[in-house]
């Protein structure tokens, strides 16, 4: 019979494992855009199916751990959100591989200086980061590291923004390179979609530590005592 | 307007806020201390589960309420019980009266070897009721209250050993029933009867609250969160957390709560 407590940790561990996956989709499409290798690329596209089994087999579990155990409170809670990181993390590994695609479709390399301007590296810099900060959190219980990433997505908001300036005169100045451009915007948005993934991890990871619900709220800083 | 009358306004006012009272409440079983310092409201019209590991004194608790703790051999009690604002422990108290004001529902079905009619109006009867009509109209309102009437209404002159165990503790509750409390205390009533009979006793609590008061102990952590409008959670004689169910089954304030609440101890 599978106990309470073991149950979790195998939940916990195959959670990890989802983060570990997803992680490593978003670097090698990362690496693929900026250094446009057609063959990274492809190796995401490739494991993508491991992220969706990896999908349903967490889904199943966290059904499975209801059923048995009938859970309350932090066990609740924790699998309440496990789902639902599971879900962003999904989605984050669904973004890595339309990037990937794109690599795979369009077959000029982008040139340095567009991405420069675009804020690229920068741009992916911080999602990594905060993709760094909340499977830490998730690892260790950490909400205090959780929250880190709603000022870290505060960076993705910026550059999206601004990228439909820097697109905008770039096309005016070579209307031939407007598919090009449109790609790049793509994968902006794209960028910008897995910073608001992550903060929802985040969320998910205060409700389950500190039973503190922090959707739709503005400011998502520790609630304090007698709010 | 005195003082004196202004405070006892506010504490009559408490009294009506709140159906049953317990304060500072201590039980002895000679030199075992079976509940310490313990001190709980209950509002009328809710349904209030108790919670706890065996031998935490949950169901010795819930007995101070109708006094049935009186017959056991070296209870001793300090402290007030208090329903509607009297100290039910007064030397001045009609233990019958109050065990008719508080009826009560044990762990197994207890029918008495008579008839289903007999049983529901047994204690109309001892009281010094005997109008034929007014009975037969108590004992069929009472079990319809507790949705036993159609199954039993061609049958009641069955004996009442002759029904299901379900069918027989709703008929206990009818028995209850019958002789109109305002509070009605459950020490398990659902333990020793199959999922389906569960499901239905739990329906008629939800329902009865309406008219009753009710106070459940159970071990069922989901029937005490399906049924109760406020759960308390005992260990080792003491009152750990008291809140509304949905706090303590989602978020309870004290470790020990959560620990047992979760199976991890208890």
């Amino acid at each position: 019979m599978l106990n309470l407590e073991d149950h979790r940790e195998i939940l916990n561990q195959s959670g990890l494992e989802m983060f570990q996956l997803v992680r490593k989709q978003f670097i090698k499409s990362k690496d693929a855009f900026l250094t446009h290798d057609s063959d990274l690329a492809e190796e995401v596209l490739h494991n993508e199916n491991r992220v969706n089994g990896m999908d349903l087999k967490l889904d199943r579990e966290c059904e499975r751990f209801i059923a048995l155990h009938n859970p309350v409170a932090g066990d609740l809670r924790f699998v309440l959100a496990l789902r639902k990181i599971n879900f962003d993390l999904e989605r984050i590994g669904d973004h890595a591989y339309g990037i990937s695609s794109y690599i795979i479709e369009v077959d000029t390399p982008v040139k340095q200086e567009v991405l420069d301007k675009l804020e690229f590296e920068k741009m992916y810099k911080a999602a990594l980061s905060m993709l760094d900060d909340i499977r830490d959190a998730y690892k260790t219980g950490n909400t205090k590291k959780a929250r880190k990433v709603f000022k870290k997505d505060k960076v993705l908001n910026k550059i999206n923004l601004n990228s439909f300036a820097v697109i905008s005169e770039e096309v005016q100045k070579d209307p031939k390179l407007i598919d090009q451009y449109l790609l790049l915007f793509s994968v902006i948005k794209k960028i910008e979609r897995v910073g608001d993934l992550i903060t929802n991890i985040g969320e998910e990871i205060i409700f389950y530590l500190e039973a503190e619900v922090l959707k739709h709220r503005k400011k998502k800083g520790p609630s304090k005592p007698g709010m | 307007m005195s003082e004196e009358n202004s405070e006892s306004i506010i504490e009559s006012s408490i009294k009506r806020k709140y159906k049953l009272q317990a304060k500072d409440v201590k039980v002895w079983y000679g030199d075992f201390m079976a509940i310490n310092n313990v001190s709980m409201d209950i509002k009328a019209n809710k349904v209030t589960a108790f919670i706890g590991p065996s031998g935490c004194g949950k169901s010795t608790f819930l007995r101070l309420f109708n006094r049935m703790n009186d017959y056991v051999d070296d209870f001793k009690m300090g402290g007030d019980i208090n329903i509607d604002g009297k100290d039910i422990y007064d030397k001045n108290i009609n233990v019958e009266l109050l065990r008719k004001q508080v009826g009560m529902v044990f762990q197994k079905p207890n029918p008495f070897p008579k008839s289903i009619f007999e049983n529901v109006a047994y204690g109309l009867k001892i009281q010094g009721l005997k109008d034929k009509a007014f009975l037969e109209e108590r004992v069929e309102s009472s079990l319809k209250q507790v949705a036993l009437w159609d199954e039993v209404k061609n049958d009641l002159n069955k004996s009442a050993l002759a029904l299901s165990g379900g069918q027989q503790q709703r008929l206990c509750i009818a028995r209850t029933l019958a002789v109109e409390p305002s509070i009605i205390l459950m020490d398990e009533p659902t333990s020793a009867l199959d999922p389906i009979s569960t499901a239905k006793i739990e329906e008629l609590i939800y329902k009865l609250k309406d008219k009753y008061t009710i106070v459940i102990v159970t071990h069922n952590m989901q029937q005490a969160s399906r049924i109760s409008d406020n759960t308390a959670f005992f260990y080792l004689g003491e009152l750990i957390e008291y809140d509304k169910t949905n706090k303590i089954f989602t978020n309870p304030e004290k470790k020990q709560t959560e620990n047992y609440i979760t199976g991890r101890f208890g």
